[in-house]
């Protein structure tokens, strides 16, 4: 009765405003389908986002974020359901929808050889904003974006974060009743997240603004006043972050150990059958129970010394991945028990001290631009040597020279004992790179993507035949063998890119952001596989935005502007940034505070 | 205020980006020059062996008029080896052949031989240069007859006149269909490439949220490539004035009309590949394999569609740049001859029509 009231009123229909839902799906279902294959996108969801307040949906990647959202802003037509938005039918009404809410898609939508006022001058035609309101609209945001020195700049010569806030700047030209960000934070650096949120609060404080955010980071979904939590295409959640937490109440510890490294213990723990997840964070093992009683560390890890158990609030992360079906935890259990036939004692490596990786004073120079300028650091064998930077801070092409895809113009490179200066081919054949956007064949098979990588290492025949095998054991992937790489969900396509990477056995592995818009279940396997590999003498590089996965690695150095701020154990770094208001930084703390140092020097 | 702003952003984008600037522009002037400059398909300055086995005054009289010629180069030689060596390795497209008796024959009832051996692999030039052998042989006869005293009786006398292109200069053809050439470059390719990168980049998602309608960014892409590719029009109806001395004997508004349906047609080719592929690579490939290279060799641009077979033919009524370079040709070289010209315009506005409702059609705002 209801609905054929609401759809016959049509667009003049406030009742959801005053009711306070903003956004209304109701028995909405989506398929996809692409020639015999029917893909459930979305399953019967009905969800209410509620006006003024900063709603978050979060899930794993292939859980059906994107295509709510583009149906919420009436770029797709639900196969059944009704979704209401302001009040209007966003089926039948989509212009009118459309002309009232503020949608940011995945890659900002903006026009990178347009300046940044030309983006602006656009999008404000486009939106239909009156002429003699836009200098002060256009100054507001720009201050509140930070971009007012910029308005000249082509879009494209912006750095991530700067894309970001601008995209976030032509979305909320008209002060949007509605505002829908699709995650706007993937692959942008703290600061600039941390920016994001500011104008966020500000817009829903000043302006009544609803928001409806989708992320993959836990810190930010903590911010959201609701949460909603989708897993392939159905919901397994809608509450306020303390709801979600209430269940794990009393489950949650952080426990502190000597006398064994953090990494062990921390798979140790993992592997006990009580435990729903264990991470290191803070320089202490954060563990959740699926009991509400203190762990016993005696029966966990016996002969260790305790220091500390101590309870603390359990995280949103510790529900979600309490929620989520355990996928990995079949394959966890059989590498544990393949362990101890394959595991080399990494204190070995780690007293031998020998430096598997070393840079003296090396700079990049493009034209007369330095995009790195002087670093030096060594990494020795079996180590997890991790890269922090934002974005144009000299990561990737630090990593490059590393690889030996771009010559170093001063300073020396050498890697697995080879100088890449001489002897580039050498090196290469001994180290494995996987990168930012993964360099797979789409339209290959797992299989021969698997079976051309390791060709290319020269592996043939029965060699080649057993370290296939092996990578779809390993990874899991047996099951996928035959389907084409381009349809894998993107943690699958992951794990076949640093399969593909592993092929030809590699003493040193690159990783460049490997888990850049990956979701926590995703990126914890990830980790697992990385400390594993570590574990057997691997040495790991790797790049990520990510501050809590700092903390996996041995060492670390964060760069900003082609030079190194900082270079160390993550304890070592965040002891660093000590100060009177802060005794304790964490790794995004002390990050942020090292970035506003420097730039405090040069002004 | 919607379309201003999505014209503006366009016509930014044309101007920032290189490739764009490259295809409209730097394209007309290269295509124009290599076929105004390079290509011809005029068979002058034939190289040709005269092969004289025992020179006398009659054979200087025959060869005479092959030296007098603009469209031999002729060289004597006195063996017929070196002139067929001359030929195998391509020095000599033809060889005239004077056999030793030559002169004798030439007295005697029978009559004298001239064997002629032309190059045919290349079939239309062979042919050519056979006329062109003939023609100068019956001059010959008609000379010698004259020297005689003898009136030359011919039943029927062929008077030639070549109208349109008195001159027979393929310039005068070839360049007025390059303009079509050219505008389908502008319209189907470039549409197609810059309509695709918008869904590639994703900005095709952050304008589809605002409020502007489906139907206005069409037109915001209909609107600048169409005044580029009048531009890119009006560059190479210059050129070719100007730097080739090709003749406009039809009018300028007819000219202007005409081009205007065909623009229409070829921005609908462009617009709908890239509405259905939605993707930059593959729209150029497919846009130049079904317009570029139809334009290019069904348009009957420099391959004779009257000497196709059947079947290909009837293939070229589809391809829009067939009735254009026809109308071109007549209202380059004959005027405005609207018995050619309505007919082609006709087809040129279905054709639009098609493609460009068809575009309509689909373009619902939907990304699915």
């Amino acid at each position: 009765m209801l609905n054929t009231q609401r759809s016959e009123t049509g667009s003049s229909n406030n009742i959801n405003i005053n009711e306070g839902i903003v956004l209304e799906f109701t028995n909405v279902q989506k398929i996809f389908s692409s020639g015999r294959l029917e893909t459930h996108a979305l399953k019967n969801i009905s969800l209410g986002v509620k006006r003024g307040i900063v709603t978050g949906l979060i899930g794993p990647d292939g859980a059906g974020k994107t295509t709510l959202m583009r149906l919420a802003a009436g770029l797709l037509v639900p196969d059944s359901g009704q979704i209401m938005a302001l009040g209007m039918n966003v089926s039948t009404d989509y212009l009118a929808v459309q002309a009232s809410i503020g949608y940011m898609p995945q890659r900002f939508g903006l026009y990178e050889d347009l300046s940044v006022q030309e983006n602006l001058d656009l999008y404000a035609d486009l939106q239909g904003l009156p002429k003699n309101s836009r200098p002060d609209r256009y100054e507001e945001l720009m201050n509140m974006t930070g971009l007012a020195p910029f308005t000249s700049r082509l879009a494209g010569r912006l750095s991530g974060g700067m894309k970001q806030k601008l995209g976030l700047a032509c979305s909320l030209l008209r002060s949007p009743r509605l505002l829908l960000l699709d995650e706007p934070t993937v692959g942008v650096d703290p600061l600039s997240r941390r920016a994001l949120w500011d104008i966020i609060q500000h817009m829903i404080k000043e302006e009544g603004t609803s928001v409806l955010i989708s992320t993959a980071y836990m810190d930010e979904a903590e911010r959201c006043e609701e949460v909603v939590l989708l897993y392939e295409g159905k919901m397994l959640g809608n509450g306020t972050p303390n709801q979600f937490k209430k269940d794990l109440k009393g489950k949650s510890y952080t426990v502190s150990v000597s006398g064994m490294k953090k990494r062990e213990i921390q798979e140790k723990i993992a592997a006990y059958p009580s435990v729903i997840d264990a991470v290191i964070k803070g320089g202490r093992i954060r563990i959740v129970l699926d009991v509400e009683s203190p762990p016993d560390i005696e029966q966990l890890l016996p002969g260790a010394k305790v220091i500390s158990i101590e309870p603390t609030p359990p995280s949103l992360e510790d529900s979600f991945i309490s929620i989520l079906p355990k996928r990995q935890s079949k394959n966890e259990r059989k590498k544990t028990d393949k362990k101890p036939a394959r595991t080399i004692n990494r204190d070995h490596f780690e007293n031998s001290g020998e430096n598997v990786i070393e840079a003296t004073e090396v700079k990049r120079r493009f034209g007369d631009f330095y995009a790195v300028k002087g670093v030096t650091f060594e990494v020795r064998r079996g180590q997890v040597f991790g890269l922090l930077g934002a974005n144009g801070a000299g990561k990737s092409t630090t990593f490059r020279m590393l690889c030996g895809l771009l010559p170093a113009s001063e300073g020396t490179l050498r890697v697995a004992g080879a100088n890449l200066r001489y002897a580039p081919a050498a090196a290469r054949s001994r180290i494995g790179y996987m990168s930012q956007k993964f360099s797979l064949y789409g339209n290959l098979s797992v299989k021969q993507n698997l079976r051309f990588f390791s060709s290319t290492y020269g592996l043939y025949g029965a060699d080649r035949t057993e370290r296939m095998e092996w990578a779809l054991d390993e990874f899991d992937l047996s099951q996928l063998a035959d389907s084409n790489s381009m349809d894998l969900p993107l943690g699958y396509k992951q794990r076949l890119a640093m399969a593909c990477a592993l092929m030809h056995n590699p003493e040193i592995l690159f990783l460049d952001e490997p888990t850049s818009g990956v979701d926590p279940v995703a990126r914890r396997e990830f980790w697992s596989r990385i400390n594993s590999l570590a574990e057997q003498g691997v040495t790991i590089m790797v790049t990520t935005h990510f501050m809590e996965e700092a903390e996996y690695c041995d060492r670390l150095a964060i760069m900003a502007d082609g030079e190194i701020l900082a270079l160390g154990t993550p304890e070592e770094i965040k002891a660093g940034q000590k100060t009177s208001d802060n005794p304790e930084p964490n790794m995004e703390d002390a990050f942020i505070s090292l970035i506003l140092g420097k730039e405090n020097k040069n002004s | 205020m919607r379309m201003r702003g999505l014209i503006r952003k366009e016509f930014l984008q044309i101007l920032r980006d290189p490739s764009s600037i490259a295809i409209a522009f730097l394209m007309p002037v290269v295509l124009l020059l290599l076929f105004g400059y390079g290509v011809s398909l005029d068979a002058e300055h034939v190289p040709v062996a005269i092969v004289v086995e025992s020179p006398s005054p009659d054979t200087a009289n025959f060869t005479s008029g092959f030296y007098g010629s603009r469209y031999f180069n002729p060289i004597t030689v006195f063996d017929f080896n070196t002139a067929e060596q001359k030929l195998r390795s391509r020095l000599v497209d033809a060889i005239i052949y004077l056999r030793g008796d030559f002169t004798r024959k030439l007295r005697s009832p029978g009559g004298a031989q001239i064997q002629v051996i032309i190059n045919g692999a290349d079939a239309n030039n062979g042919r050519i240069i056979s006329g062109y052998v003939q023609a100068i042989w019956s001059k010959w006869l008609e000379n010698i007859a004259l020297a005689k005293g003898e009136q030359v009786n011919l039943p029927v006398n062929v008077e030639q006149r070549v109208w349109f292109n008195s001159e027979l200069r393929s310039k005068n053809f070839l360049v007025p269909g390059l303009i079509a050439l050219i505008m389908t470059l502008i319209g189907a390719l470039l549409t197609a490439l810059v309509m695709a990168r918008e869904w590639e980049r994703g900005t095709m998602e952050a304008l589809m949220v605002t409020p502007v309608k489906m139907r206005e960014i069409l037109l915001g892409k209909i609107l600048p490539y169409f005044i580029l590719g009048m531009g890119g029009m009006g560059l190479t109806v210059a050129m070719a004035v100007l730097l080739f001395d090709v003749p406009i004997r039809g009018s300028l508004w007819v000219l202007f009309i005409t081009s205007s349906l065909f623009m229409f047609a070829a921005l609908g080719m462009g617009l709908f590949i890239s509405s259905v592929t939605k993707n930059q690579f593959v729209a150029g490939q497919v846009a130049i394999i079904t317009t570029f290279l139809p334009a290019f060799i069904l348009s009957g641009f420099i391959f004779d569609i009257g000497s196709m077979p059947w079947l290909i033919q009837m293939l070229t009524h589809v391809i829009a740049a067939r009735y254009f370079v026809s109308i071109l040709q007549t209202l380059f070289l004959a005027g405005d001859v609207w018995s050619v010209v309505i007919p082609n315009c006709l087809a040129l506005i279905l054709i639009g029509a098609f493609f460009l409702g068809l575009t309509w059609k689909r373009s619902d705002k939907r990304l699915g």
